[in-house]
């Protein structure tokens, strides 16, 4: 399929158009690689930054009043919310734009629903390149928001400039087990809720654990982030301008230590691999039409005649040699 | 293993001042249920937020819900939207206590197949599914 017209339109602004480009690659549909090289040497102006914490924790209500203080502030927002699919039936219910309504028809604003489809944690296998679509229609932030299960915060950190956790009071009775991983790769810390009680202890608790980290910490001093511990009540906007100014630390941070370009040169090694494991798969699995053969030879494995080794060989064994180096 | 089929997109909302978005929320998880991906935007939806949403959606079909009886009002409003925003191909359906003559003017507005209230939800769920095996690419 030839995406040029839908590329120039999208260029150009036309919302349904981007809606369009991004189901593409969204289904993956035959080309939507194509169409993403076409746009992939336009990349690197927006900021990316992905919004994560368990479910309730306030992020799209906290979503909606950072799009309105970047709106504010003339710039062009995105939003990719994230929500699981059902890994039963396919489906998924996307309710994040139910709290983003008082920015919902501003045309500097473009919001998009994403199940999490395939993957296993909090994020679509094609979110990253959702978002370089949105990079490419020329909005300035874009912020991803991310239910934080199992691995989708590491996914998160790996996709963005910059990672906020939300956080609620509530949260505190499980710092402990916060400490692996999470607390890695966050670049900011935010306290919802904090109209509640409890909030100001929870700041305190991570500001020990984070200073402990610091002390024992690998990174040479110059270089060090000194994460931030924000309190916000997203519902009242209290602490909001904090946070946009933490960000914006954050990103002039990563500039000056040269962690931007680090983060964004692993993001495209990641990606390339992942262009590859993708056309792989599709190779074996399309090429070797191995679902029909897996189906053809399943009474047999299931009556014990054959294993699925000898299967899986069979199906591999049908495939053309490819070209070797 | 391969992407061949996608879910359907659905955007259910709930125009207009009245009430409570119980019904819609049933509606939202039984087509969750049937395996599509749905987007719920909740209450008091003008045709201007529906028809915006559901452009920056890419949504296949939007469902509303209307008990208000400006159905005659919403319903072609939101029709015209989405045509104007370059959508023509949208399906619309829903449904709400709206007179078998009004479903007929309706249908020749450009809208789909209206449910009147208690209909069970598996016949809105095989409508959309049959509507899409027609209308989408696989
Ligand atoms: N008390 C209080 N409630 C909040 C605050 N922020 C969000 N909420 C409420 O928490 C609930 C979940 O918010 P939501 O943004 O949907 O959370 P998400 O699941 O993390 O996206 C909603 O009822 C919000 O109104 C806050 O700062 N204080
Ligand atoms: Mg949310």
């Amino acid at each position: 399929m030839n995406f040029d017209p839908l590329i120039a339109r999208l260029r150009a602004g036309n919302t349904a158009a981007l809606a369009r480009a991004i189901s593409v690659v969204e289904n993956e549909r035959p080309g939507f690689e194509r169409l993403l090289a076409e746009v992939h040497h336009s990349l690197g102006r927006a900021r990316r930054i992905g919004i994560t914490g368990p479910p309730g924790a306030g992020k799209s209500t906290l979503v909606e009043r950072l799009v309105a203080a970047y709106r504010q502030a003339g710039q062009r927002v995105a939003v990719v919310a994230v929500d699981p699919t059902s890994p039963f039936t396919g489906g998924a219910l996307l309710g994040d734009r139910i709290r983003m309504e008082s920015v919902a028809l501003d045309d500097g604003v473009y919001i998009r629903s994403m199940g999490s489809r395939g993957s296993v944690g909090g994020l679509a296998t094609t979110t990253r390149e959702v978002c370089d679509l949105l990079d490419a229609a020329n909005f300035d932030r874009i912020l991803v928001e991310t239910v934080g299960v199992g691995q989708s915060e590491l996914d998160v950190a790996g996709m963005t400039d910059s990672t906020v956790l939300v956080l609620v009071p509530e949260s505190g009775d499980g710092i402990q087990t916060l400490k692996s991983g999470v607390i890695e790769v966050a670049d900011l810390f935010v306290v919802n809720k904090a109209d509640r009680p409890g909030a100001e202890q929870l700041r305190r608790d991570l500001e020990v654990t984070l200073g402990l980290r610091r002390r024992a910490g690998r990174q040479a001093d110059a270089v060090l982030w000194k994460h931030p511990v924000l309190l916000t009540v997203a519902t009242k906007g209290d602490g909001i301008s904090e946070l946009i100014a933490a960000l914006d630390r954050h990103h002039a941070w990563l500039l000056e230590s040269g962690t931007l370009q680090e983060r964004r040169t692993r993001r495209l090694l990641h990606r390339t691999r992942e262009v590859v494991d993708r056309a792989t798969r599709r190779w074996v699995w399309e090429e070797a039409r191995a679902d029909q053969r897996i189906a053809e030879r399943l009474e047999d494995i299931s009556a014990g005649r054959v294993s699925p080794y000898e299967v899986a060989a069979e199906v591999l064994g049908g495939l053309k040699q490819g070209e070797r180096t | 293993m391969t992407a061949a089929s996608r879910p359907i997109r659905v955007l259910v909302a709930k125009p207009g001042l009245d009430g409570h978005d119980r019904g819609a929320k049933v509606v939202a998880a039984a087509l969750r249920d049937a395996g599509m991906e749905v987007v719920y935007t909740g209450l008091h939806q003008t045709p201007e937020m529906i028809a915006t949403a559901a452009v920056q959606e890419d949504v296949d079909v939007v469902g509303l819900s209307i008990l208000s009886g400006a159905h005659m009002a919403l319903f072609p409003r939101v029709r015209q939207m989405l045509d104007q925003m370059g959508r023509p191909d949208i399906l619309i359906t829903g449904g709400g206590i709206i007179p078998a003559e009004d479903m007929d003017q309706l249908q020749a507005l450009g809208i789909g197949r209206l449910f009147g209230p208690g209909t069970p939800t598996a016949e809105l769920i095989s409508y959309i599914q049959s509507w899409a095996s027609e209308h989408l690419e696989a």
